[in-house]
């Protein structure tokens, strides 16, 4: 039973693995990766990574993916020049990926990693905790390899601000402090008028 | 479960720059143009006091600490001062020509100092996780600088090559790393290096696929080498970048990349030794031959050093494929001198810019020693030693590396690397000529300050002190490979 859950979503991983680069639509090539990301999450699922698979659907899914699809729809992407010369380089690109293909598989075949050569992990017990599991050692014996990932993210982010922040003179921002500090008599005049007659059959 | 608290002491220096690499981030926003000279000098603070910090640590035997995944010995304490003093001078270089073109931005310092980081990480790797994250901070920052001056369109080119094909190679490193993980199950090296060598004494039945691994693992490592066939990269980077970031990625990083060689190649795949012996025959040859032919039909000064970079690189590569102590001591003493020298080539085209002019084309030097005798000088000895020309340094880095090929009985392959150095003292010597034999187009006055007068100044003494007295670095490098 596992095997042909295995078999049917790894299928459907390949498959919508190939869409994403084929479909002409870049909607549609994003909406595929999200199917791939959850099939690969299912996959992981059976692998008894419950915690993995779960992040994988939230972070991936849930916000990245999100954020593509608004990048997406947001430039205005001329897919004819993106696949202009696509023919052209067909036949070399198709060749040298079999070419490679049909060497990995020569080289590293699956004798290599059968069930002889590499032991079949022991099923956990039900009462297992995979979050529990990766808390231990996440801040403990790979304290080094996180702290080191978090200041990758903050150059990420010191990068992502330094190019893209920039002061335009014709820029309209607004100025909280200003906006606090404003009095009423800044914002609105009162005049003094002598009042007018109203005025006959109005 | 039981946990001890790790040894944080042998990290003691990474965990300073970070520090000061947040609390410079925070003070540089309260810093206006006129005041940014701080961020200037805290960032110098802080490589200084990292280097104290480095030369305090006990290195009399290796230590590892955050189980495993961090070691400190001494050839990770003499590459770190290195890559302090390295970035140090970069830092002095490029002050005046950030000032002048509106690039002096706290950005800058606080990504090489993150740069920086990201190398010191490399250098002190005892673990494939760490190897790559190490790897993935240096680059990202590198990414980062080369696309700084966002109005500039070379530079916004160089940085979407440079990232798209650093993505890659990162991408194939990573590959090969998980193979390696699969056939091992370790991400310790010590580990993957104690499986391999029992593995290799049984009859080998993962060794086709280490083998497969060790591929991709080289390809990684290669392109941020930037060896043939792996050097597209290379030219158009150093060309389109800033030539305040040319410097620093054509230098310090070098002696990241040589660390990462060594952790990766040497300390964890050494078994299999006769497998990347060939592998680096072909691409060392195949970048000594590339790097020396094509840099002589360049005109312009910064794609002329790329190319020699890749040149220098195959001869790098020489010491590391020799597989003996002698080989990576002195492979490691070449990648020492080659960021001094690089340092001083590039160091040059910024002493003899200004403002709205940048003397990165080979007719700018023309004639230099009318203008400058001093200057025309140490662009002499500079070249000089990239040619290998004793008495300079360059010529003992060739030398010692040359012997440990020898030693290894590999005899012709020393031959070809002479045959092309000769044919790469053709474009340097260019240079000499066109400094003293030719009319200066340009007879404006030196714009430099003082201080990268001193720095220049010092740079090409040192290669010629060195190539004088070289034996206190060449057994710097022998001890603290085998101390």
């Amino acid at each position: 039973m596992e095997h042909i859950i295995f078999y049917i979503f790894s299928a459907i991983l390949v498959l919508s693995a190939l869409m994403v680069i084929t479909v002409r639509n870049p909607v549609h090539a994003a909406l595929f990766l999200v199917l791939a990301f959850f099939t690969s999450a299912a996959l992981w699922l059976l692998l008894e990574a419950e915690f993995l698979a779960l992040i994988l659907v939230l972070v991936y899914v849930g916000a990245v993916m999100v954020l593509f699809l608004f990048v997406v729809m947001m430039l205005d992407i001329n897919l004819t020049v993106l696949r202009e010369g696509f023919t052209s380089y067909l036949p070399v690109g198709a060749l040298i990926a079999t070419l490679i293909l049909i060497e990995m598989a020569l080289v590293v075949g699956p004798e290599h990693f059968g069930l002889d050569s590499v032991a079949a992990p022991v099923p956990h017990t039900a009462g297992y905790s995979n979050t529990q599991a990766l808390g231990n050692v996440l801040y403990t014996v790979y304290v080094y390899p996180f702290e080191i990932a978090g200041v990758i993210l903050l150059v990420a982010i010191i990068g992502a601000i330094a190019l893209t922040l920039r002061r335009r003179p014709q820029t309209k921002y607004q100025d909280p402090s200003q906006q606090v500090l404003v009095r009423s008599k800044d914002r609105v005049r009162i005049i003094k008028m002598p009042s007018e007659k109203k005025r006959g059959g109005a | 479960m039981d946990f001890t608290l790790p040894n944080f002491a042998p990290a003691m220096p990474e965990i300073f720059v970070l520090s000061m690499a947040c609390i410079i981030l925070i003070v540089d926003l309260f810093l206006t143009e006129h005041t940014r000279v701080v961020t200037y000098l805290l960032s110098l603070i802080t490589l200084i006091a990292a280097a104290v910090l480095t030369a305090n640590l006990d290195t009399a035997e290796p230590v590892l600490t955050f189980s495993g995944t961090f070691i400190n010995d001494s050839m990770a304490v003499v590459l770190k001062l290195f890559i302090y003093l390295i970035t140090f001078v970069v830092l002095v270089y490029s002050h005046n020509y950030l000032r002048t073109r509106q690039l002096y931005q706290g950005e800058y310092f606080v990504l090489i100092l993150f740069a920086v980081l990201g190398m010191m990480v490399l250098v002190s790797a005892h673990s494939l996780l760490t190897i790559y994250l190490g790897l993935e901070l240096l680059s990202l920052s590198l990414y980062t600088l080369v696309a700084l001056r966002r109005d500039s369109v070379s530079a916004s080119e160089a940085a979407m090559k440079y990232f798209v094909l650093g993505a890659l190679a990162s991408g194939i490193l990573l590959y090969g790393l998980s193979m390696l993980y699969g056939v091992t199950g370790s991400l310790d090296i010590g580990n993957i290096s104690s499986h391999i060598s029992t593995s290799i004494a049984t009859p080998a039945e993962h060794s086709i696929v280490l083998v497969f691994a060790l591929v991709f693992v080289l390809v990684g490592i290669l392109f941020k080498l930037g060896a043939v066939p792996f050097h597209m990269w290379v030219p158009d980077v150093y060309h389109g970048a800033p030539t305040s970031v040319t410097l620093f990625i054509g230098t310090a990083p070098k002696i990241a990349a040589f660390a990462m060689l060594m952790r990766l190649l040497v300390d964890g795949l050494g078994d299999l030794h006769s497998q990347w012996q060939t592998m680096i025959i072909i691409v060392a040859v195949l970048s000594m031959a590339a790097g020396n032919i094509i840099a002589i039909a360049q005109t312009n000064l910064k794609r002329m050093l790329a190319y020699s970079t890749i040149a220098h690189v195959g001869f790098l590569l020489l010491g590391i494929l020799s597989g003996t102590l002698n080989g990576y001591a002195s492979s490691m003493f070449y990648v020492i001198v080659y960021a001094l020298m690089s340092l001083g080539g590039f160091g040059m085209i910024i002493l003899l810019s200004r403002a709205g002019f940048e003397a990165d084309r080979l007719e700018d030097f023309k004639g230099l020693n009318q203008r400058s005798p001093w200057f025309a000088f140490m662009m002499l000895i500079l070249m000089f030693s990239m040619a290998g020309v004793p008495p300079t340094v360059g010529f003992y880095a060739k030398l010692a590396v040359l012997q440990a090929v020898v030693e290894a009985d590999l005899v012709w392959l020393a031959v070809l690397a002479v045959v092309f150095s000769v044919i790469g003292a053709y474009y340097y010597l260019r240079i000499i000529k066109l400094m003293y034999f030719d009319q200066p187009d340009d007879v404006a006055p030196l714009a430099a300050g003082f201080d990268m007068r001193l720095a220049m100044s010092a740079n090409g003494l040192a290669i010629l002190g060195l190539g004088l007295f070289p034996s206190g670095l060449l057994t710097l490098c022998a001890r603290a490979l085998n101390p």
